[in-house]
């Protein structure tokens, strides 16, 4: 839905925020961030973006992909 | 006793201000009254409904003693003292009126009177001047003062008896486009002078000369009003006795006759205003002194930037065209809804249900907000709304809904009389939010600190009597370095309070946060390279905020249009808790408003992931109470917001738009970007007053309502509820409530569905309070009764909250929040050597949509680019010399201001001109959290050009082509 490279930065910069953060969930609070503000196109594009650009995405990203 | 209930809605003027204090009983012409120690004896009098003759003194202002009319007798006391300048005291005897005293006051009347023109019958204040009045009230019935030889000497005849010009006299001052100065009408009460002090701050009025020379004088030896420090918010024009200083309108249309109290429609202070008319000409606007927000000041914009209500530009009749290459065709209401009922209704069969949206505006009413977002939910069955707040304090939603559970400002505007240390960060308040500004200064002239985090030097950091104890020049873009360098201070200077957080706080939290900002990396000195912020600076300011007092954090669009908008916000919630500058008077976080409704924008269910009261679409029971309500189903995903609409218009899956009161092309990052979505769509509806810079690429325009035709609330920064009241019917024939009801009726129609039925904006806020728990008790009997309340307004709360978090967090204990810095990817580098920041100014609003329509264009005709001496030196660029100013996004051509407000490094312009459009420059980097874009922060460069770029001569073009309109079909 959106171009594909802006979307990843989006998301890098939502994982960003959470390395920061204290506890052992980050990837779950990556996830519930992308689900509360995010729309299910959106979403459904970044995971689709994800099969091809993985290593660009933060690797708490790729943990929440399969929880949105 | 006398009965000494005053009805609210009483405005006359008592004479002095009110004091505080324990009581104090005293007889006044036989009656016995009882008010607080400190009030003068003129106060007392007006409290038991007498009053005593007066010039020079004004409720709004300390007294004075000049005129001698007020003088009373005070039994047990020599002489007749003045009644304003004279205390109450416990058992004293007062007679306002005697033979004695007659005789003064009548004594001098007649000097006033010997030195004023008799032209009463064709002076432009007569009904309205107090002099006039007094005349009247002490029985002035004739001025003894003979002419001896060659006639006496007064200052308002132009020339004596035998024809000389009389040196005395001086011509009026007509320079400001909204009042005149008529030195000839001037009795030297003071007041003038007075106000501009003590009311405004501004200090630009002085009496010069002494004796008979004593005249009102702005700025120096040669200075009119216009070249002077003036900067027109018409307390001087309010203050005035006499016709001395004058409304132009008043001048040129007449006293008016009768008067509507509602709220301006433009900054987020929210001023209330009495619109005064005849019939239904508007003829002033005069600031109410028992707003709440304003408590009867007011600033240039909403005292006399209301004429692009009646400007030749507004449009009142529908439009509609094919394609946008077209010019606009004038058509009935009904043909126009028809087309884009139609034409909304085929995109979403065509590309299902999700391909339009809305967005609404903080410039409109919170019924028309609720009704857009409702709209969308329930009529297009999506969430695809958003609004402007998504551009400006979308930010401070997400952060204090994070650390505090709620969105909005824990303040009311009077808490700053009782702050002692106040933090401006990243806002400019004597431009932005000027009302509040001069309630804030009058508090730092009275002994509060300050301390202002920002770029640029702004105008509080040193004027009139106020100086910055602390100026924190940072970098464009390290806010989040810098709150939280002053953190680091504060915990590892063991300066917070431990009782507070224990109390209120999640101890736990703290701990984390705690350990986290103690890092040496945090640290003042080891910031410094990255902020430019000197270390010693900054650890003095954050010992001042934690130790001072009262520490009251006021913040604007500085804070939020960043890549880590909402991390800064946390910081300074963070800040506030460490401290314990939470849930009392004087303290607090107080995110400035933009515009006027911004706060009421966002609590009526304007952003797509959120039902109204801030409550999530993903939860069923909150889905359930708007289902119920609007008997569909509500989608229980988010929707698109601004950003992603425009994206994903670019990519082809969004084609459908209904844009109320908002001007995206010009107010949104990244001009050309927005452009092309807009043009991607096949239907854009602007429903405005103008044909905006969004209507270039519109589809259907539908005529807007100002604020002054139709009725309403706004919700200021205060959470503020607020009457917008009709004061004139609507000149395009429909208040805009009444508009979106219709669009939506067409669409429902079509489709069979149940048509929504509101014949009142009041009915609009039933609906609000029926489902939103903070509004539960708003009605608009409610409002009357009150003026206004703050939300939350419920069972708990029945006449609203003043402060917010006093007993509690709203989401029980204060979170801290770790915010480490990030720096934003828009970086500076060989190509784009400048940081770029922008902001605004007094005299224009926002896009300029509405004041570049006033006389306000006097004050700033065009955008300017600020850039230091040194940055325009190695450019070869002179003051006044047209630049280019180019980013990775755009360029545009504007011209130079030499000035050192901004440092080295940084440049800075504003964006109310569509001609200039800052936002070619400004990127699509956006905050982590809620894609806010970063309009402070760009890398760009400067460089001599000969005018417009090609850009802006093309932009122009096309505006003026699609600007045409052909006249209706007979």
């Amino acid at each position: 839905m959106s171009s594909p490279d802006k979307l990843i930065r989006m998301a890098n910069q939502i994982a960003i925020f959470f390395h920061s953060q204290p506890g052992p969930d980050q990837a779950e609070r990556v996830a519930a961030h992308l689900k509360d503000y995010w729309g299910p196109e959106m979403r459904a594009d970044l995971k689709a973006k994800a099969k091809t650009q993985e290593d660009e995405l933060d690797v708490l990203v790729r943990q929440a992909l399969p929880l949105i | 006793m006398k009965d000494f209930i005053i009805p609210w809605g009483d405005d006359r003027d008592m004479g002095t201000p009110a004091r505080d204090g324990a009581p104090v009983s005293l007889r006044i012409d036989g009656f016995e009254v009882t008010v607080p120690e400190g009030t003068s004896v003129m106060r007392a009098a007006a409290i038991a409904g007498i009053a005593v003759p007066k010039l020079c003194a004004s409720d709004n202002l300390e007294a004075f003693g000049s005129c001698r009319l007020c003088v009373v007798e005070i039994e047990g006391r020599r002489g007749t003292p003045a009644s304003c300048t004279t205390p109450v005291a416990a058992g004293m005897v007062v007679r306002t009126q005697s033979e004695q005293v007659q005789r003064i006051r009548k004594g001098v009347m007649e000097l006033y009177i010997s030195d004023h023109p008799l032209d009463c019958l064709t002076c432009s204040a007569n009904g309205d001047c107090e002099l006039q009045d007094m005349a009247g009230v002490v029985g002035l019935r004739d001025q003894r003062y003979t002419a001896p030889e060659g006639g006496i000497r007064t200052h308002f005849a132009a020339r004596d008896t035998s024809g000389q010009a009389n040196p005395e006299w001086l011509p009026k001052d007509d320079s400001n486009p909204y009042f005149t100065y008529d030195p000839a009408k001037c009795i030297v009460c003071n007041r003038c002078v007075r106000a501009c002090e003590e009311v405004q701050g501004t200090f630009a009025l002085t009496i010069e000369g002494r004796g008979f020379e004593s005249r009102v004088s702005a700025g120096g030896v040669g200075d009119d009003f216009l070249a002077s420090d003036c900067v027109s918010c018409g307390a001087c024009v309010q203050a005035c006795p006499t016709a001395t200083l004058q409304e132009k309108s008043v001048i040129a249309l007449g006293t008016p006759t009768r008067s509507v109290i509602t709220t301006c429609a433009y900054c987020g202070v929210g001023c209330s205003f009495k619109a005064e008319l005849n019939g239904d000409q508007l003829v002033r606007m005069t600031p109410y002194k028992h707003g709440a927000a304003n408590r009867g000041h007011s600033c240039v914009k909403g005292r006399f930037a209301y004429g692009y209500a009646t400007h030749a530009d507004r449009i009142l009749k529908p439009m509609i065209r094919e394609r946008i290459e077209d010019p606009w065709q004038e058509v009935s209401w009904d043909e126009a809804l028809a087309f884009a009922a139609a034409r909304m209704r085929g995109i979403q069969a065509r590309h299902g249900r999700k391909s339009v949206g809305v967005i609404t505006s903080s410039r409109c009413t919170n019924e028309e907000t609720y009704l857009v977002q409702k709209l969308t939910r329930a009529v297009f069955l999506n969430n695809n709304t958003d609004t402007c707040a998504r551009v400006c304090h979308s930010p401070t939603g997400y952060g204090l809904g994070q650390t505090f559970g709620t969105s909005a400002g824990t303040q009311n505007f009077d808490s700053v009389a009782a702050a002692d240390v106040v933090v401006v960060i990243g806002a400019n308040p004597t431009d932005g939010h000027p009302v509040f500004a001069s309630r804030l200064k009058k508090r730092l002239r009275a002994g509060a600190k300050l301390i202002v985090i920002d770029p640029r030097r702004i105008d509080l950091v040193k004027t009139a009597h106020v100086e910055a104890a602390h100026h924190l020049p940072l970098r464009p873009g390290t806010n989040v370095a810098v709150v939280t360098a002053m953190a680091h201070v504060i915990v590892t200077e063991g300066l917070f309070d431990e009782g507070f957080i224990r109390a209120r706080c999640d101890w736990d939290e703290f701990a984390e946060y705690a350990e986290f900002v103690s890092d040496p990396r945090h640290s003042p000195e080891l910031t410094e390279m990255l902020t430019g912020v000197p270390a010693e600076e900054l650890r003095a300011a954050a010992r001042l905020y934690a130790t001072g007092g009262n520490g009251a954090i006021y913040y604007g669009l500085g804070v939020t249009e960043h890549s880590q908008g909402s991390t800064t916000v946390m910081a300074i919630a963070n800040l506030a808790m460490l401290t314990g500058n939470i849930g009392r008077e004087g303290v607090g976080v107080n995110p400035l408003r933009g515009q006027n409704n911004v706060q009421g924008s966002c609590d009526m269910g304007s952003f797509p992931h959120e039902l109204p009261g801030y409550r999530h679409v993903k939860n069923p029971e909150v889905r359930a109470i708007f289902e119920t309500a609007w008997g569909v189903e509500i989608d229980p995903e988010p929707g698109l917001r601004i950003p992603n609409m425009l994206d994903a218009a670019v990519s082809g899956q969004f084609k459908g738009l209904y844009c109320q009161g908002e001007d995206i092309l010009q107010s949104d990052p990244d001009t050309r970007h927005v452009s092309a979505g807009l043009a991607a769509m096949d239907c854009v509806i602007v429903h405005d007053l103008f044909l905006n810079e969004t209507a270039n690429y519109a589809h259907v325009f539908l005529p807007g309502s100002t604020f002054l035709e139709k009725d309403g609330t706004f919700t200021n920064a205060e959470r503020r509820i607020n009457r917008v009241r009709k004061v004139m019917a609507p000149r395009n024939g429909y208040a805009d409530w009444e508009i979106t009801q219709l669009l939506a009726n067409a669409m429902l129609e079509a489709e069979g569905r149940p048509l929504w039925r509101y014949t009142h904006a009041a009915q609009i806020m039933e609906e609000i309070a029926a489902t939103t728990p903070g509004f539960a008790h708003v009605d608009y009997a409610l409002l009357e009764e009150k003026g206004s309340v703050q939300w939350p307004c419920n069972d708990a709360a029945p006449e609203g909250t003043p402060i917010m978090h006093v007993d509690g967090f709203v989401r029980g204990r204060g979170r801290f929040i770790v915010t480490e810095y990030v720096a934003t990817e828009e970086r500076t580098g060989p190509r784009f050597p400048l940081l770029l920041t922008t902001g605004r100014i007094l005299s224009q609003y926002n896009v300029g949509a509405q004041t570049r329509r006033t006389a306000n264009t006097v004050w700033h005709a065009e955008d300017v680019l600020e850039i230091h001496p040194h940055d325009a030196e190695v450019r070869g660029v002179k003051a006044g010399d047209w630049v280019k100013l180019a980013s990775r996004s755009g360029e545009t051509s504007l011209r130079a201001h030499l000035t050192d407000r901004v440092s080295p490094g940084v440049v800075y312009t504003t964006f109310h001109h569509p001609t200039t459009q800052a936002n070619v420059i400004t990127t699509d980097h956006s905050d982590w959290a809620t894609n806010c874009p970063e309009y402070k922060v760009t890398a760009v460069q400067v460089g001599l050009s000969n005018g417009p770029t090609e850009w802006q001569r093309d932009y122009e073009a096309q505006a003026a082509a699609a600007r045409r309109i052909l006249p209706a079909a007979e």
